[in-house]
């Protein structure tokens, strides 16, 4: 806009002339409107249509060709059976506990490569590196890893003398096994969006604080830490919704084992999906969406508010 | 996961007389049907190329491709793609789906029974009522593939036992006599325990195979109350409701208890099991007959070590719980259907049983009238077929009632791993099939 643009409407109403708004138009959007259409198709068709039919198929019992409205009875089962709950209680943990880590461990490691620091170029690389593997690969590679006899975790701990625990086949432990890895596997993109948001501080701040006597824990404090909110305000939205939707990882390392013991929404969803209980996965499904719309979007208007305060 | 027996999701509810099994392998078959009779296959000099998808198991692997290298030989015309998919879940998921959209190949390899009526057949496969072999299946058999009054599979494979392997060696060694009730089997393990070797293997890394105390159980349940299936698919009886149901789940958590089993029973796999039974390290694996195959590829100097007896019940002379063999099916979108029903004619004739014998060995008796087992079977087969001579048999629960839960290899592991008791696991197995049964909209649930 042009500040020659408010004076213009102030003037009395006049009769625009075709030309003038074509022109006007023009500048607000060089292209016409469907030129959006091709993608709006793609989106509508393969994204937004099932979506709205998943609500209604949740509300069924759903065989391979036939659809028996049920009401609210897949959520009354989904509710109703001790694991299909205790999935729901794992999704958050997995959730909290991955999202948790990846922000201190990513600021960390950010604040670590982002200082003159030999090899940084190398380190920063071996720290995205595993980002780049697939987490099907990962969950295959540290299920061998992990194995309690033959795996090397625990063969190294044999070795200084300690006996090392199921990580994969101890119920208690076989979750918190897979959110480690979980976080191994994905703190690279973390420490690199921490990186860029160090990156991009100026060095004048830090400069400031320096002139005023602040030692390296308090320029952290009070000059990284506060400009570092947007970065961490977008790790963790990325983070708890990845933690929350989670399932490649825990199907290839446990499928869920032992028993039920490491069971996420997503692993459960498919499962019944697997033995042919379509309306029930897709009640699961909704389940899953509420629930990181009901975390994520308030959590999102949280963090932004208070960046807004600030 | 080379086998979905364990997840039976639909049913057949018809008891199968599986004791006509025995009759399969000893009949010298009158009314052997010819295996040329091409019939009406018109377009016999055209070239056609049939795909064929198989699951990725030793066995379904081996007797697919000596049967379709068979029939290219006898009509040169014809040849095959053979495409693998993997077995369990997944490989229900590949079926059912391409089923659905019309993409299935012209023929496949599939379970027969329960999963096979998952597939509704009456609205997705051909129909093959009118193969002039059609009459050589046994009616064993044919209730397995059977929908709607029309016939849709011929049987690949053979019938199978769920039982106990055990490793012969180990008791000669320690002197002990096969057992033929719980209470002498417990025994057995407690004396092989006291030998400082490990009695009982199991292998939940590969959690179907944590489903045999209480699938392989069955044949007791039925000896004991012949009513129960009935009375399962029509509400009226639970696993909880106390014996004989809910022996297995009983039996699994007595031998965890007891100390029973391998150290590595959490992280250990089918292939590890099979491995550990065959080459005595480990006494006994609860696990089907299928597994020979398993045994003879990665064991093959152990063959003739490993033995085979019933899952020991309550009473005495415990009876074999048995499975009926995986099915051949072309799908109703097939544009080779007379080629297709050529080929399934060849596949239930004695000549297609010897051609699976070689290629795969002896597994158990066929289910084609005129087949025969060699002299020399391998001899966890030798040990079942008495079973069927002796008429003590009863077929496993996923042929005679529909229902079956998808979490039951879930809960077999808890009970097996001590994660949760005999009575918690069965009570939510119970709650478990009630989806199921629902489901499939059944009566009473």
């Amino acid at each position: 806009m042009t500040d020659t643009l408010p004076r213009t409407q102030a003037t009395p109403p006049e009769p625009e002339s075709p030309t003038a708004r074509t022109r006007r138009d023009k500048k607000r959007s060089p292209y016409p409107m469907w030129f959006y259409l091709p993608a709006a198709i793609i989106y509508g068709v393969l994204f937004v249509a099932p979506t709205f039919a998943s609500f209604y198929f949740a509300l069924t019992r759903w065989t391979i060709f036939d659809s028996e409205f049920i009401g609210l009875d897949n959520f009354v089962t989904f509710f109703s059976e001790p694991y299909l709950f205790q999935s729901l209680i794992h999704t958050l943990l997995y959730a909290v506990i991955t999202s948790g880590l990846k922000v201190v461990l990513g600021l960390l490691f950010a604040v670590f490569l982002s200082s003159q620091i030999i090899a940084r170029g190398y380190l920063r690389s071996v720290v995205f590196f595993p980002v780049l593997v697939s987490a099907v690969g990962v969950g295959v590679t540290f299920r061998v890893l992990m194995d309690p006899f033959d795996g090397l975790i625990n063969n190294v701990l044999a070795g200084v003398g300690i006996d090392g625990p199921g990580w994969l086949t101890d119920p208690d432990l076989a979750l918190f096994s897979v959110a480690f890895v979980d976080v191994w596997a994905g703190v690279g993109i973390a420490t690199l969006i921490y990186i860029a948001g160090i990156v991009a501080i100026p060095q004048e701040y830090f400069e400031a604080a320096k002139v005023d006597g602040a030692s390296a824990v308090k320029s952290f404090r009070h000059v990284t830490l506060p400009l570092m909110r947007p970065a961490t305000t977008t790790v963790i939205i990325l983070s708890l919704i990845g933690g929350l939707r989670s399932f490649a990882l825990i199907w290839t390392m446990t499928g869920g084992g032992p028993g039920f013991s490491s069971d996420v929404l997503a692993s459960m969803v498919y499962k019944q999906y697997q033995a042919g209980f379509y309306g029930l996965s897709t009640a699961g499904n909704v389940v899953l969406f509420v629930l990181v719309a009901a975390i994520v979007i308030p959590l999102f208007w949280f963090l932004n508010r208070k960046e807004v305060d600030r | 996961m080379p086998f979905s027996h364990r997840r039976a999701a639909y049913g057949l509810p018809a008891l199968i007389a599986v004791s006509a099994l025995s009759l399969a392998a000893c009949s010298s078959g009158s009314s052997s049907p010819d295996s040329s009779s091409s019939g009406e296959t018109t377009d016999a000099m055209e070239p056609v190329e049939l795909s064929f998808l198989v699951d990725n198991t030793e066995t379904s692997v081996g007797v697919v491709n000596a049967l379709t290298a068979a029939y290219t030989a006898e009509h040169p015309n014809v040849t095959f793609a053979v495409e693998e998919r993997p077995g369990g879940g997944d490989g229900d998921n590949i079926v059912k789906t391409r089923l659905q959209t019309g993409e299935m190949s012209d023929l496949f390899f599939y379970n027969s029974g329960s999963l096979f009526q998952a597939l509704a057949p009456t609205r997705t496969l051909l129909p093959i009522d009118d193969l002039p072999n059609a009459g050589a299946i046994q009616d064993t058999f044919k209730a397995g593939v059977t929908a709607d009054g029309s016939l849709y599979g011929v049987p690949a494979g053979t019938a199978m036992g769920g039982g106990v392997m055990y490793n012969i060696p180990m008791y000669e060694e320690l002197g002990l006599e096969v057992p033929t009730s719980w209470d002498e089997f417990m025994d057995n393990n407690q004396a092989i325990l006291d030998a400082g070797k490990v009695p009982v293997i199991q292998t939940f890394a590969d959690t179907w195979t944590s489903q045999l105390f209480v699938l392989g159980d069955f044949a007791n349940v039925l000896k004991a109350d012949p009513e129960w299936a009935d009375k399962y698919t029509a509400n009226e009886a639970k696993y909880a409701d106390g014996s004989p149901a809910i022996d297995g789940f009983v039996h699994q958590q007595e031998v965890y208890e007891a100390g029973y089993l391998n150290e590595d029973f959490a992280s250990a796999t089918f292939a590890d099991g099979v491995r550990m039974v065959a080459q005595g390290e480990g006494a006994h694996y609860p696990m089907l007959t299928f597994a020979l195959a398993e045994v003879i590829a990665n064991s093959p100097d152990n063959v003739d070590d490993v033995g085979f007896f019933a899952l020991p019940g309550a009473s005495t002379d415990s009876p074999l719980t048995t499975w009926l063999g995986a099915g051949i099916y072309a799908p109703n979108t097939t544009e080779h259907a007379d080629v297709v029903k050529d080929f399934m004619n060849f596949v239930a004739t004695p000549e297609a049983c010897d051609i699976q014998t070689e290629a795969v060995g002896a597994q158990g008796p066929y289910f084609v009238d005129g087949c025969t087992l060699p002299d020399d079977v391998p001899q966890m087969v030798a040990d079942m077929l008495p079973y069927f001579d002796a008429n003590n048999t009863g077929p496993a629960l996923e042929f005679v009632s529909p229902i079956k839960g998808p979490a039951l290899e879930q809960i077999t592991v808890e009970v097996g791993s001590g994660i949760r008791t005999a009575e918690d696991g069965a009570a939510l197995y119970d709650q478990d099939v009630e989806k199921q049964a629902q489901q499939l909209g059944l009566e009473g649930w």
